[in-house]
C-alpha cells in the first residue's frame, strides 16, 4: 500500500475547505441564535456567482468575492424574512435551498463547459522548503490558508473581543441583551450576512479550483454536512476543524484506498463520519443538555416582546 | 384554388395534430450534465424535432432513484402520458410497480433487465466501446495502472470493468486495473477527488463510468488521459481526451415512439451495440500514435463486422474458475446479470 500522509494532507486539506468555510460562517449565525438551514442553497448560489465572477474577469481572487458577494445577497433575502418579516427560520432557510438550487441552475445555463482561470498555488517561502512538511502543509491555493486564518480569527473574535461577546449575548438570550439596549435584529442581519459570504466561498471553492467547472448540484449535499459539522463541533472553532478535517479526510482516504488497490469495506469507511456524529451527539446530550447550543437559537425576535 | 388547396391540408394536419402522443421522459441528473442524462434529453429533443406537433414532451429532470421515481412516473401516466422513458438503472423497480397500475400506458427502461407486457428495456452494449477504450487505455498508459471510476455495482458497469481490462491487458500484460466505487452517478466533487486520489497513486489513464465532465476537467489540472463518457465532450481535446463512447438514443426513440402512433409497440428487450449505432465511438484525439489509432479502429471493425465479440474465451473469473472455454462467447443472459469480475482485475465488487 503506498498511501503516504504526504499525498494526503494536502488532498484531505483542499476537500475538507468548502465544508470548513461554510461551517464557520454558519456557526457565527448559530452563535448570535440564528438557524439558517440554506447553507446548501448559499454555497450552491456562491459556486455559480463565482464562477461567472471569474469567467468574465480572469481572476480567481474576483471571482472568489463574486461567490462571496452571490452568498451574501442570498443570505440578505434570509435575513430580511426572518429578521424582518419574522418568518419561520427553519422553513425560510429549507426554501432558500430549494429557491437556490433552481436559480443557480438558471443563472449557470450558458456557463456549462467553460474552464475557469486557474487558481494559482501560494508557495508560502522558506515553509514550503522544509522536507516533508513543506509539501504537506505550505504548497496549498489562498483558499485553504484563508480558510484557517478566519476560523482563527472567528476564534479570536468570539472569545475575546466585545463585539464578539455582544453577538453571543445576543444568541444566549435576546430579551436579556435588547434590555441592555444591544440591536438584536442589526447584530443577527451581520451575523446572516458573514454566513452567507462564507457559503458563498465555500461554493465557489467547489467550482474554481476542486472540481475546476460549473455543472447543477455540484455541491451535492455539502451544504448539509457543514450544518451537521456545527453541531458536532459544539459551536466552538477548532472542534469544527477538526470535524471538517475528519469528514473531508475520510472521503479522500477511502477513495486513495481504494485507487491505491487496498481491500477496504468502501460502505464502512463513507458511514464513519456519520457514526462519529452519533457518537459525539449522544456523548454531548449525555454530558447535559445539548451543551453549548446557544439558548435563543431559532427563536424569532420581535422588540415589543 | 391554391389557397384553398392549402386550407384543406392545413385542416387535415391539424385533425392529425389533435392527438399528439405525450411522451414522458425521467431523468436521473440534470438535463445539462454534459454526460448522460443531457444525451437523453437531446434525443428527445430530437424526436421532437422529427415528429412535430405529432408527439408532446413530458420531462422531469434530477429524479432521484427511488421513491420520487415512482411519484414521477405515476404522475406523468396520470396526465396521460402514452409511453414514458425512464433513463437510469435505478428505476427498474418503481417502473415495474407503476407499469402494473397502468396497463395501457407504454414504459420504457433503459439499462436494466426486467421487462412485462407493458414494460420494455433497452440498452446499449456500451461494453463493444469499453473495448477499444481499453485498448486505447492499454497502450496510452506509461506507469501500467489504469483507473475506472465505478458508479454502482450493477451489470452494465462489471461489464464495462471487465471489458476495459480484458481489452488493455490484450495490448499491455503488464496492465493494472484500479476500480473506485463512488456510489453515486453525479458528485462532480466527489468524482474530482477521485480521479485526484487515482493520480496520486500512478495512474495516468482513467475512465469514468459516471455522469459528469468533472474528471476530464481534474487531469487537465493534473495530468493524465481519460475519455469522454456518454458524451462526446470534446471540449476536453485533444488532452486530456483520447476518444469517447457516446449513447446515440434518438433513432431508438424515434422507433417506438412511431410504434406507439402506428399501434404496433410491442414489450421487447433491446440490447444494441456500435453497428446499430447506439454505441457511437468519438473522433480519435491527435494525442494518440498512429498505431493505437490502428489498433483502436481494428478493434472497432472487427466488432463491427461480427467477427469478434469482446467477451471470448478463453476467460475465468477473478478467483481462477474457468468461465469461457478457448474460443467460447459470453451468452446475453450471463451478461445482462454479469455480477462477477474476470481474473486478473483486483478487489471485491461491494454489495
Amino acid at each position: 500500500m503506498d498511501i503516504s500522509l504526504i499525498n494526503l494532507i494536502p488532498l484531505l486539506m483542499a476537500a475538507s475547505t468548502p465544508i470548513l468555510l461554510a461551517g464557520l460562517g454558519e456557526l457565527v449565525v448559530e452563535k448570535s441564535g440564528v438557524l439558517n438551514l440554506g447553507v446548501e442553497g448559499m454555497m450552491i448560489t456562491g459556486a455559480i456567482t463565482g464562477f461567472m465572477a471569474a469567467v468574465a474577469t480572469g481572476s480567481p481572487t474576483l471571482g472568489f468575492l463574486g461567490g462571496a458577494a452571490g452568498g451574501a445577497v442570498l443570505a440578505l433575502v434570509f435575513g430580511v424574512l426572518t429578521q424582518g418579516l419574522m418568518s419561520n427560520q427553519v422553513a425560510t432557510g429549507l426554501a432558500l435551498t430549494l429557491f437556490s438550487l433552481g436559480l443557480s441552475a438558471l443563472l449557470g445555463q450558458s456557463f456549462v463547459g467553460l474552464k475557469p482561470p486557474v487558481t494559482p498555488e501560494l508557495h508560502i517561502p522558506v515553509l514550503s522548503d522544509i522536507p516533508v512538511l513543506g509539501p504537506m502543509l505550505f504548497e496549498h491555493d489562498g483558499m485553504v490558508y484563508f480558510s484557517l486564518v478566519a476560523l482563527a480569527a472567528v476564534w479570536a473574535f468570539l472569545r475575546y473581543s466585545r463585539p464578539g461577546l455582544i453577538l453571543r449575548a445576543v444568541g444566549e438570550n435576546h430579551a436579556a441583551a435588547h434590555a441592555l439596549g444591544y440591536k438584536v435584529t442589526r447584530i443577527r442581519i451581520f451575523a446572516i450576512l458573514f454566513g452567507g459570504a462564507m457559503a458563498g466561498l465555500g461554493g465557489a471553492y467547489l467550482s474554481l479550483v476542486r472540481v475546476p467547472q460549473w455543472t447543477e448540484g455540484m455541491t451535492a449535499g455539502a451544504g448539509w454536512i457543514a450544518l451537521a459539522l456545527v453541531v458536532f463541533a459544539a459551536w466552538r472553532p477548532f472542534p469544527l476543524l477538526i470535524g471538517a478535517y475528519l469528514f473531508g479526510g475520510i472521503t479522500v482516504l477511502q477513495l486513495n484506498m481504494q485507487a491505491a488497490g487496498v481491500n477496504v469495506p468502501v460502505e464502512l469507511l463513507s458511514m464513519s463520519p456519520y457514526l462519529v456524529t452519533i457518537l459525539v451527539l449522544v456523548v454531548m446530550s449525555a454530558a447535559g443538555a445539548a451543551a453549548g447550543a446557544p439558548g435563543s437559537l431559532g427563536r424569532a425576535f420581535h422588540a415589543s416582546r | 384554388m391554391a389557397t384553398s388547396l392549402a386550407l384543406a391540408m392545413g385542416a387535415a394536419t391539424a385533425a392529425l395534430a389533435a392527438d399528439p402522443v405525450k411522451v414522458g421522459f425521467v431523468y436521473v441528473g440534470p438535463v445539462n450534465d454534459g454526460g448522460w442524462s443531457q444525451h437523453h434529453h437531446e434525443a428527445a429533443v430530437k424526436l421532437k424535432e422529427h415528429f412535430g406537433d405529432q408527439v408532446e414532451l413530458i420531462e422531469q429532470e434530477s429524479v432521484p432513484e427511488g421513491p420520487d421515481a415512482e411519484r414521477v412516473m405515476t404522475q406523468m401516466a396520470l396526465t396521460g402520458a402514452d409511453i414514458i422513458f425512464a433513463t437510469s438503472f435505478g428505476y427498474m423497480d418503481q417502473v415495474e410497480s407503476v407499469a402494473a397500475k397502468f396497463p395501457n400506458v407504454k414504459f420504457e427502461h433503459a439499462t436494466g433487465f426486467k421487462s412485462g407486457p407493458n414494460f420494455a428495456n433497452y440498452s446499449a452494449r456500451f461494453y463493444e466501446g469499453r473495448a477499444v477504450m481499453g485498448t486505447i487505455a492499454g497502450m496510452m498508459t506509461e506507469t501500467n495502472k489504469i483507473g475506472y471510476l465505478a458508479s454502482f455495482p450493477i451489470p452494465e458497469v462489471i461489464r464495462g470493468i471487465n471489458s476495459t481490462y480484458i481489452h488493455a491487458k490484450k495490448v499491455n500484460p503488464d496492465v493494472e486495473i484500479r476500480v473506485v466505487w463512488l456510489n453515486t452517478w453525479y458528485d462532480p466533487a466527489k468524482e474530482a477527488d477521485a480521479t485526484q486520489a487515482l493520480r496520486e497513486q500512478g495512474v495516468d489513464v482513467i475512465l469514468a463510468h459516471t455522469d459528469s465532465t468533472a474528471p476530464l476537467a481534474t487531469m487537465e489540472k493534473v495530468g493524465g488521459y481519460g475519455f469522454g463518457q456518454a458524451a462526446d465532450m470534446a471540449q476536453y481535446a485533444p488532452k486530456p481526451r483520447l476518444s469517447s463512447i457516446i449513447d446515440e438514443w434518438a433513432p431508438y426513440y424515434e422507433e417506438r415512439v412511431q410504434a406507439v402512433m402506428d399501434g404496433t409497440w410491442e414489450t421487447a428487450m433491446t440490447w444494441s451495440g456500435i453497428k446499430d449505432g447506439m454505441v457511437g465511438i468519438g473522433e480519435f484525439s491527435d494525442a494518440m500514435p498512429e498505431e493505437v489509432k490502428a489498433k483502436a479502429t481494428e478493434v472497432m471493425n472487427s466488432i463491427v463486422d461480427g467477427s469478434y465479440h469482446p467477451f471470448t474465451g478463453p476467460l475465468n473469473k477473478q478467483d481462477g474458475t474457468p468461465w469461457l472455454a478457448d474460443g467460447e462467447v459470453a451468452d446475453d443472459g450471463t451478461l445482462a446479470g454479469m455480477s462477477f469480475y474476470v481474473e486478473g482485475v483486483t478487489g471485491d465488487i461491494p454489495n
